[in-house]
């Protein structure tokens, strides 16, 4: 069961992040920063899907991180960060066509394999 | 055109140590307010734990993390804010030390170092691969 929890946590984080860095892409590079303008953008966001299902996506991922947490303790945390780091980044070429060369695969795998050793 | 560049990676460069900054002290100011020992059994103890003002702050820092995150998700890859933004990782260890006295093994050294030659060599990168929606990129 826990098992089970911590897969959906970390494909539910996964998905999360992609779709939310795919509804932003597709609003395009927010420029102005001023209070009006980010209500807009805020009013954008809201009806953008990629954005509601990235927000569901992470609902659900709170919601089996609470689970998860009563039942177990956070130590399971450090492994389901650096595979959802290295999911996300294999998604980010293929399913949001970034350009990511040799250096980025390996600066990502540098900081996958930093976050453990910092983290344990 | 390099200023357009430039400008871009400016941005890149502000709205990423906000992120990072955010979430480590928003981190930072949660653990303040909740002790070890607090119990969040049911939904009022949620509450009542925003009260708190560390949590209070905390939580609004947490809020500006997301937000500016989301920000640059807008003209920044994937695959570029999240190994760049893992520096936090590294700020958070300095915060324990720095401010509660954590010690810092030799492994989580390690660590650090290996964290900061990733966010070194992706950071190098352009942030941003792929033509954005209707924004012209100037000459590349």
């Amino acid at each position: 069961m826990k098992w089970l929890l911590l897969a959906l946590m970390v494909c539910a984080v996964t998905a999360g992040e992609v779709l939310q860095a795919a509804g932003m892409r597709r609003h395009g590079e927010i420029r102005d920063f001023r209070p009006g303008a980010i209500g807009r953008v805020l009013g954008a966001l809201g009806r953008n899907r990629f954005i509601i299902g990235g927000v569901a996506a992470m609902a659900v991922s709170f919601f089996a991180f609470m689970k998860l947490l009563s039942a177990t303790d956070l130590s399971y945390a450090v492994p389901a960060s650096a595979v959802t780091c290295a999911m996300e980044t294999v998604l980010a070429k293929y399913l949001l066509k970034e350009r990511v060369n040799g250096r980025r695969w390996a600066g990502a795998a540098l900081v996958i394999c930093g976050v453990i050793l910092v983290s344990l | 055109m390099p200023s357009e560049t430039a400008r871009l990676r400016l941005k890149t460069w502000l709205f990423t140590a906000i992120v990072v900054l955010s979430n480590a002290f928003g981190d930072f100011f949660m653990k303040r307010g909740l002790p070890a020992s607090a119990r969040l059994a049911g939904p009022l103890d949620y509450v009542g734990a925003l009260f708190q003002p560390w949590v209070a702050l905390g939580v609004v820092l947490l809020v500006v993390w997301q937000m500016s995150r989301m920000a640059l998700f807008s003209w920044a890859d994937l695959s570029y804010v999240l190994p760049v933004t893992s520096i936090g990782y590294v700020l958070v260890a300095l915060i324990g030390k720095v401010f509660l006295r954590e010690a810092i093994s030799p492994r989580r050294w390690a660590g650090i170092l290996l964290i900061m030659a990733g966010v070194a060599l992706v950071g190098a990168s352009a942030p941003s691969t792929v033509a954005g929606d209707g924004e012209s990129k100037g000459a590349r």
